[in-house]
């Protein structure tokens, strides 16, 4: 009897181990920032190089930072949902243009609409490595005191922001600030 | 002559223009430094390759960050912490031991030792197998079939 439950009991062990370790995505890396206050940066926009930008601008209020590129390709799968997401609610939405042309990227924004409050001009990436970003496009949730509070690498779908981000933000907006 | 051609241009291997930055230190010790953290650093586009190996732009921009910090005067201890508040403990080859990191450094030696006392186990139970006790007319028959093999090989 023993002779066929253990190899049978080994085996199960060790297909329900593959099988949660084909769920996982080796790319989601846990950010250390979450809870933890928005990093500092003043940069020029994007559009106004004369004007500086700063997330301490948006203290008291929960908002987004959305990292993106021209040259990122799957911030082009993710430009509608958040263009969409602008248009149906009220949460400002900062770009992080990272490592990016002025010219591109203001091209890019005319082509596909511009979903942000802003876009703060990242041309060397300092910035970038600051919010610990190695995938863009990622986008952040920080609350009123300017924490983050949420980390999404890769490209947000709808999915995403029904499910996680639209209800984080509303939560939050609860927060005392 | 085209095909000369072809195999010089093919020996212009792409590896050569992959280039990797030069920098220039104020003395070896600092060098060494660079060399010690690039290489335990990992890059986090290319997961499975340090600093040193990856020619993702991020890497590049690392690279360039631990330069800058050792020219400042930086130590290992400073330059690990500051990619660890921003990358978390993954961008580490050697990841401190707390209770998320627990498994992974003892987690071996619980499959060593498991594997260990299979073995022993194993051992035994084919030891008393292989002890198989003979009654007097076997021993008897034995002892002949030994002496007869003993008479044979003498011969």
């Amino acid at each position: 009897m023993w002779r066929y439950l253990v190899p049978l009991g080994i085996f199960i062990v060790l297909v329900v181990f593959l099988a949660i370790g084909l769920k996982l995505d080796p790319r989601e890396v846990p950010s250390p920032l979450i809870n933890k206050p928005a990093p500092a940066f003043n940069l020029p926009k994007l559009h106004q190089p004369q004007q500086m930008v700063s997330p301490a601008d948006f203290k008291g209020k929960v908002w987004l930072l959305n990292v993106w590129a021209s040259w990122c390709v799957s911030c082009r799968a993710e430009h509608p949902v958040l263009n969409q997401m602008a248009r149906n609610s009220q949460v400002p939405i900062l770009g992080l243009n990272y490592k990016d042309g002025r010219d591109v990227a203001q091209q890019w924004l005319r082509q596909r609409g511009d979903p942000y409050t802003a876009s703060a001009f990242d041309e060397d990436g300092r910035a970038g490595i600051d919010w610990g970003v190695y995938g863009v496009p990622e986008t952040f949730v920080i609350d009123k005191r300017g924490n983050i509070r949420y980390k999404h690498t890769g490209p947000v779908d709808q999915k995403t922001v029904m499910e996680k981000i639209m209800p984080l933000v509303h939560e939050l907006e609860k927060e005392p600030a | 002559m085209r095909k000369f051609i072809l195999s010089l241009l093919m020996l212009w291997s792409t590896t050569v223009l992959a280039g990797v930055e030069v920098h220039k230190f104020e003395n070896p010790e600092q060098e060494q430094q660079y060399n010690r953290l690039i290489a335990e650093l990992r890059c986090l586009v290319c997961q499975n390759q340090n600093l040193a190996d990856s020619n993702a732009e991020l890497a590049q921009d690392l690279r360039q960050e631990v330069y800058e910090m050792i020219q400042n005067g930086a130590s290992d201890q400073e330059i690990v912490s500051f990619m660890v508040a921003r990358y978390g403990d993954f961008v580490l080859y050697r990841p401190p031991f707390k209770s998320t990191t627990a498994f992974l450094w003892i987690g071996p030696f619980i499959i060593f030792g498991v594997g260990f006392v299979i073995l022993l186990v194993f051992i035994r139970k084919r030891r008393q197998t292989v002890g198989v006790e003979l009654d007097e007319t076997e021993q008897a028959r034995a002892r002949q079939l030994l002496n007869d093999n003993n008479e044979t090989n003498t011969q």
